[in-house]
């Protein structure tokens, strides 16, 4: 709930606008702060409302300050936390940054504190995000010699699996793609670039076309969906594990459970 | 003559196509009773630009309908087999359709499989044709081939074939991740039954081999850095379990044997699947005892991570694991006089004993207490099974179980507050029990 005195900061979505706007909270010693990214910040008739520009210095100084006061890993936690876009996570990463700044100890393993607790959950389902999107890329390849494949996860977790590809798959171009936020990685072979693709009117990115896919693609996934079938020990059948595993909504980019 | 130009153009790829579509069934279909699935353990990393990398964890790629982890391409060279063990679909007097691979075709399908993303390489094992090394010889041109035309990187796990050449498992050790040999029957008896061609001294030796291998490869990494990888996944073996009417104890004791003799990475238990009508074995029809297998694997969990010895848990007054409670629950039931502990200042082995408090919980409590003396709450926070743990445990606050209950009240108020957790837990990978 927003209090009348509070002041709100808006940013513009990055991490490094973010990190600008603790930069600001302890720079003018502001009390009372909401943190809102621009695309969800309504016109608020209360409170004062600033707009914060990202500055890349100023966030670098916030992460390394971070740096000093929590491990690694609890300093991962707050990006990871910042990948979910929860609504609102800015408030709680904030209220975490505050509590590991002022004390005088680590508090990365304080799990009774109920910042450090609550983030930690969040930064943990992003990490499962993680792994499943590392798992559940399904490459498919193009008539270009390109291998595309197309996700829809639930956080924004492309940064966090970038490096993974691109030390497993470094001897063939690949994109992966994000089409909830419209944005993908490239590789080259050389490196990993962001891309915004206009993918064509007719595409359907749950299909594979032989417009757009080489001839053998569609054996490969005839083989992998044979392969998937044969493995299956029918008197084991247990289909609660098995969608508790791969939830439902996964199944889409499965090329396995296309049948 | 046009269509008969197209017709050849569809048709000659295909051919290949179909067969090797048929293979693969078939040969897909007869290793997925082997249940190992795990890919981790490896170190090699992509250093060079090619194809793939094996460092850190596994990763499952999928799962079957009955939540196996897919993480490999799981298939026989061949179903071709000279010998006739009673438990195996592969058997020499089974009817089925045989087929075998080539090395080349193994290879394609590895490395388009993988550059794909669907697995973390390849599992690789083998009915036995003409002998023991001319199979392992054909396993180990795959595992060659994959690592040193196509510089592959990923998984590769081998099966060990008994019987086979030190020197076919030497060389096998530096292209594969993994080596196994499937133990399959718990008991000497039960393998005199049901295998009586094979016998124990040929699956240990190429056991030993390795495990040499091992001691030898890590001594002289240490003195000469480049010497090459050599298995670094270890070894693992496999056991059918309800086949030869061995009990719990026995397969525990002899899986626990095997670990510290032949530091093995991992045991796998495998309920048997009913699929012959012989009679020195459970009918066709028979359940899977799938609810035994998990048991066992908690079990095995508890003697790798949780400190206990395998006697606390079998022994020869209590041969065989309960269904209804887990393991654990089951010792702490059988030894009321540990408990309650006290969370605020028990040892991390005493904590891990706590029934439904998991490691991780145990870690937790280890870190939280140093900050402030942990009540119910802080607990509950952390995430432990507090329905179950309330019965064994005190923390700061003056509310604990005070009646003085017997083993037996105590499960039954514990089963009926707890709906059975089994159904979650039934996977070989999924041993996450409280
Ligand atoms: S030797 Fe192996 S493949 Fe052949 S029948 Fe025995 S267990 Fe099956």
């Amino acid at each position: 709930m927003l209090n009348l005195q509070d002041s709100i900061l808006v940013y513009d979505g990055s991490f490094d606008g973010f990190l600008t706007c603790v930069f600001q909270v302890y720079d003018l010693k502001m009390k009372q702060v909401t943190i809102q990214r621009d695309s969800d910040a309504q016109a608020s008739l209360f409170g004062r409302h600033n707009e914060v520009i990202s500055d890349p210095e100023k966030a670098d100084r916030v992460w390394k300050g971070l740096g000093k006061k929590t491990s690694s890993s609890g300093r991962l936690r707050i990006y990871y936390g910042f990948l979910s876009e929860k609504k609102g996570v800015e408030n709680l990463l904030l209220r975490y940054i505050q509590y590991a700044l002022n004390s005088a100890v680590p508090i990365d393993s304080d799990f009774s504190n109920p910042e450090v607790l609550g983030l930690s959950k969040i930064a943990k389902s992003v990490g499962r995000e993680k792994h499943r999107m590392e798992a559940f890329v399904r490459f498919r390849l193009t008539k270009d010699g390109l291998y595309f494949a197309t996700i829809e996860p639930d956080f924004d977790v492309l940064p966090l699996i970038s490096k993974h590809f691109k030390s497993r798959y470094a001897d063939q171009k690949w994109v992966i793609y994000d089409l909830k936020r419209d944005y993908g990685l490239y590789y080259d072979l050389e490196k990993v670039e962001i891309i915004n693709l206009s993918l064509p009117e007719d595409f359907d990115a749950s299909k594979t076309s032989s417009d757009y896919f080489a001839v053998e693609e569609m054996e490969f996934q005839t083989l992998w969906q044979d392969y998937f079938e044969s493995t299956n020990i029918p008197s084991r059948k247990n289909i609660k594990l098995h969608v508790r595993h791969v939830p439902k909504r996964y199944w889409k980019y499965l090329s396995e459970k296309e049948r | 003559m046009k269509s008969w130009k197209h017709f050849t153009l569809l048709i000659v790829p295909n051919m290949a196509f179909i067969r090797t579509q048929e293979k693969l069934k078939i040969l897909a279909d007869a290793a997925k009773y082997d249940v190992s699935c795990s890919s981790s353990g490896s170190k090699r990393s992509n250093a060079s630009k090619g194809l793939g990398d094996a460092t850190g964890m596994g990763i499952c790629h999928s799962y079957t309908e009955d939540g196996r982890c897919v993480s490999l391409l799981k298939i026989l060279l061949t179903n071709h087999c000279i010998f006739d063990c009673a438990y195996c679909v592969t058997r020499k007097s089974n009817d089925i359709k045989r087929a075998a691979f080539q090395v080349q075709e193994v290879v394609d399908l590895t490395i388009n499989f993988y550059r794909r993303n669907y697995i973390e390489g390849l599992f690789l094992s083998s009915g036995i044709f003409k002998s023991a090394d001319y199979t392992m010889e054909r396993l180990v041109a795959v595992a060659k081939k994959l690592r040193t035309e196509e510089k592959f990187n990923g998984y590769i796990h081998l099966k060990s074939i008994p019987g086979a050449s030190d020197e076919l498992m030497k060389e096998a050790g530096l292209y594969a991740d993994r080596l196994s040999v499937n133990i399959e029957i718990p008991t000497r008896e039960g393998l005199k039954l049901l295998a009586p061609e094979k016998n124990r001294e040929d699956f240990i030796k190429p056991m030993i081999k390795v495990k040499n291998e091992i001691i030898q490869y890590k001594s002289e990494k240490k003195l000469i850095k480049s010497t090459p990888l050599f298995a670094p996944g270890g070894q693992s073996t496999q056991m059918i379990i309800g086949a030869s009417g061995e009990s719990d104890q026995q397969i525990m004791w002899t899986s626990n044997y095997f670990y510290k003799k032949f530091d093995l990475k991992r045991v796998y238990y495998s309920g048997y699947i009913p699929i012959s009508y012989d009679s020195r074995l459970p009918q066709i029809g028979t359940e899977v005892p799938m609810l035994r297998e998990n048991r066992l694997y908690q079990t095995d969990w508890l003697m790798r991570f949780y400190g206990f010895e395998v006697h606390e848990i079998l022994n020869e007054a209590h041969q065989n694991l309960d269904l209804d409670v887990d393991p654990k629950l089951g010792w702490a039931l059988r030894n009321l006089e540990y408990f309650p502990v006290d969370v605020n200042t028990a040892d991390q082995r005493m904590l891990a004993r706590i029934p439904g408090v998991g490691m991780k919980s145990v870690y937790k409590i280890i870190q939280a207490r140093r900050f402030k003396r942990l009540n119910w709450e802080h607990l509950q926070r952390i995430g432990i099974a507090i329905n179950r743990a309330k019965y064994f445990l005190v923390c700061a606050s003056q509310d604990f179980e005070r009646r003085d209950l017997t083993g037996p009240q105590l499960k039954s108020l514990i089963l009926q507050n707890t709906t059975s957790k089994y159904q979650k837990t039934l996977s070989p990978q999924m041993n996450l029990f409280e």
